[in-house]
């Protein structure tokens, strides 16, 4: 593998994959893949950030992603605090600046930031005084999922040139989706958007995508095929009428597999809707690195908390 | 005060109800208006040098939020006057969306009564259409008009119930009211923040579709027609819309509607940074609907510009871009930010006067708006070549709200004279 380019995130914050060079995001996968065995060892822990503190700041539920930063900064010795919305007094009135700056106060190395509003972690970065990692904020941005999935990518298939990408479900509502394309562009990645009409946004012209609503269509040929996660409360809202109707459509089954090609991967960010978007034979067989991506996970958001908030110079 | 002479001497006069523009002198006494004609004698006036700025009828503004009673802190009937006054308007036209609402005839007196105390522009009340805006019953629309509203309003929220509508414009009619439209169909735009397009597809934020606004404009020209009533539809924003109220007035439909300058200055890219500031509704959509609305102004479809001035709190703006509250302050920027379509060349400076003056009073057949001897002395002179930057801090306004903050204008009101009474002359003419 080739060897990181010389990329420098010290004091940086992590927003968006708009913000990353294709160098970069190859840096950061390199960085990543060091930090794999940690994980792997006994004692799983470096003293990397130790004296180090970083602050979840999770306005929105979330088990994956916050575990996944929660065990990152432990594994590099910093200190972990997680705050959620219902416990932080966000329920008493106080302002999302408010609530950024008095936890700025406390002078944190690094803030992360799931919040269901997009953009609300690009304005924090403005005041926090300290690098903010985006860990999702509404339907805009997913930077570290992207990030992973890059890593997981490029385990398995080696680069990420050229390769041709299915996204398949709600892509409306789905930073994942909006984070990874950006990140697939960066590398000439040939990209097909597959959903329901009413769960694409309405005006992609400019995304550089294919738009379809045929699943096969969709995975003809494929290399990676990134599956999105779908929710019932779409449906309350007119967006589908079932999750029948849904599945018979747009479930990835080994059927439909058929038409990727035979060395394909599947990923998909988590937590499943096993036999509504993917069938359990798919999520469980050979072409799934659905558990790679949140073992990758972990060592991704080391990556990222040891370069901006620790790291190389 | 108002009883003493003034001569406005060596204007450029511009008054397009009467079809004047020429160097010419303006006297007033009395406060009002009882010569223009070159050359005028002082004959013991004051005399204001007019010299390189052009004076106009006072511009009236058809549509702003003062916030008072019940919302003080963003903005007063006092603070909004007087920076109506600092735009160069000598009267506003105040929506009833305050706490209590503007629905019944006594908050109507209550606003006309702090108006009466408030120093600047002149405060025409609008009247809410339906009680407490909920859109179910006719508000006391006889009540209100005794009181002094000059027209009805829901503004902020749309009339939903399209035969509530019509009851509105025929029971407001009987008043010689028109009915002022915020066109939102709400089941389209729900849970929008920004316009749909490409933008709101980038940036995951949930949009408003452009239809949401043009099916209710359709909606209501149709019933207008029916009719034979008249509509007023505020703040137009879309290029169909623009394009279903051509084909309603070529139809003879007595629709009238108003732009803002935010809607054809600016464009939805300006979201791009999540900034609350270039938050309204409607929002800034795409580069063809701020042509579209270029030009329908210029070709007359579209009658008058208004600000739809809101102010909010600085605190305010800075919650979540989903979660602010919409809105722009617009009363001390509208001038220098409408100069750009003379200076584009989209219009003349008389058929920009126009949409400030004679075709808004027209609109809701309010008073003023032209410079004929007799008439209050409501006048305006600004220095059309005037270079200045927009800074918040020093607005009237207690609203701090603009999307204009550090864009250089050309054109600055120096003079406001409200019944013959100097309201605004910054730098002592």
């Amino acid at each position: 593998m080739v060897d990181s380019p010389l990329v420098n995130f010290k004091g940086r914050h992590l927003l968006g994959i708009d913000d990353l060079s294709a160098d970069e995001i190859i840096g950061l996968v390199n960085t990543a893949n060091r930090f794999v065995e940690v994980s792997e060892r006994e004692i799983k822990k470096l003293p990397t950030l130790r004296g180090k503190t970083v602050v979840n700041l999770f306005f929105e539920p979330s088990t994956r992603t916050r575990t996944s930063f929660e065990i990152a900064g432990k594994r590099l010795s910093a200190d972990v605090i997680n705050i959620s919305a219902q416990s932080s007094s966000v329920v008493k009135g106080e302002t999302f600046k408010d609530t950024v700056l008095n936890l700025a106060s406390m002078r944190p190395d690094a803030l992360v930031i799931r919040h269901p509003s997009p953009g609300t972690p690009l304005y924090a970065s403005k005041f926090a005084g300290c690098p903010v990692i985006n860990g999702g904020d509404g339907a805009h941005a997913h930077p570290t999922q992207a990030l992973l999935d890059m890593m997981t990518i490029m385990e398995r298939r080696k680069s990420l040139k050229n390769l041709n990408v299915a996204i398949i479900g709600d892509v409306l509502h789905s930073r994942v989706a909006r984070s990874n394309i950006s990140a697939f562009k960066r590398f000439d990645a040939n990209i097909t958007v597959c959903g329901p009409k009413t769960l694409m946004p309405a005006h992609m012209d400019n995304f550089g995508v294919r738009v379809t609503h045929d699943i096969y269509e969709a995975v003809e040929g494929a290399d990676v095929i990134m599956m999105l996660r779908i929710q019932t409360e779409r449906m309350a809202q007119g967006l589908f009428p079932s999750l029948r109707e849904y599945s018979s459509r747009f479930c990835l089954d080994s059927k439909v597999m058929k038409k990727a090609k035979p060395d394909a991967i599947v990923t998909h960010p988590g937590p499943i809707n096993r036999g509504i978007e993917i069938s359990s034979e798919v999520a469980d067989g050979k072409y799934s690195v659905i558990l790679d991506q949140v073992t990758h996970g972990v060592a991704m958001r080391m990556a990222v908390l040891y370069l901006l908030c620790g790291g190389a110079d | 005060m108002s009883c003493e002479k003034i001569l406005i001497k060596g204007g450029r006069v511009i008054d397009p109800a009467q079809g004047i523009d020429g160097l010419m002198d303006v006297m007033i006494e009395n406060g009002k208006i009882t010569k223009v004609a070159k050359g005028l004698d002082s004959d013991g006036a004051k005399i204001i040098n007019a010299k390189g700025l052009v004076v106009s009828p006072g511009f009236i503004d058809l549509h702003v939020h003062l916030r008072e009673p019940g919302y003080e802190y963003k903005e007063t009937i006092q603070t909004g006057a007087m920076a109506g006054a600092a735009g160069g308007f000598t009267a506003v036209c105040c929506m009833a969306n305050t706490q209590p609402v503007n629905d019944n005839g006594s908050i109507t007196r209550h606003i006309l009564e702090r108006a009466s105390l408030a120093k600047g522009a002149r405060v025409y009340p609008i009247g809410a259409a339906t009680k407490g805006l909920a859109g179910k019953e006719l508000a006391e629309i006889g009540e209100m008009k005794q009181a002094g509203v000059v027209a009805l309003s829901d503004d902020g929220r749309c009339i939903m119930d399209a035969r509530l509508f019509q009851n509105a414009i025929r029971y407001a009619y009987m008043f010689d009211l028109t009915v002022v439209e915020h066109c939102e169909d709400e089941m389209l735009a729900k849970d929008g923040v920004i316009n749909e397009g490409e933008v709101s597809a980038r940036l995951g934020i949930k949009g408003i579709p452009a239809p949401a606004e043009t099916v209710i404009a359709r909606r209501d020209a149709d019933i207008a027609g029916y009719t034979g009533c008249k509509v007023h539809l505020a703040h137009i924003s879309a290029k169909e819309t623009v394009d279903a109220v051509r084909t309603a007035k070529a139809n003879g439909i007595k629709v009238t509607c108003e732009a803002a300058p935010h809607h054809f200055t600016l464009t939805e890219k300006m979201l791009e940074g999540f900034d609350a500031n270039f938050k309204m509704n409607p929002p800034l959509r795409a580069k063809e609907d701020v042509d579209a609305v270029r030009a329908g102004l210029a070709d007359g479809t579209i009658d008058c510009i208004a600000t739809d001035h809101a102010p909010h709190l600085q605190w305010e703006k800075e919650l979540e871009i989903d979660r602010a509250p919409n809105g722009v302050v617009g009363l001390e920027t509208a001038l220098g930010v409408s100069m750009k379509l003379v200076e584009d060349g989209v219009l003349g400076l008389p058929a920009l006067i126009a949409l400030f003056t004679s075709r808004p009073a027209a609109a809701f057949g309010l008073p003023g708006g032209s410079l004929r001897v007799g008439s209050p002395a409501d006048l305006t002179a600004f220095d059309p070549e005037k270079k200045w930057t927009v800074n918040p801090s020093a607005f009237f306004s207690k609203g701090r709200n603009t999307p204009f903050a550090g864009m250089e204008l050309k054109g600055k009101t120096l003079l406001t004279i409200v019944g013959g009474e100097i309201v605004y002359n910054p730098e002592t003419l």
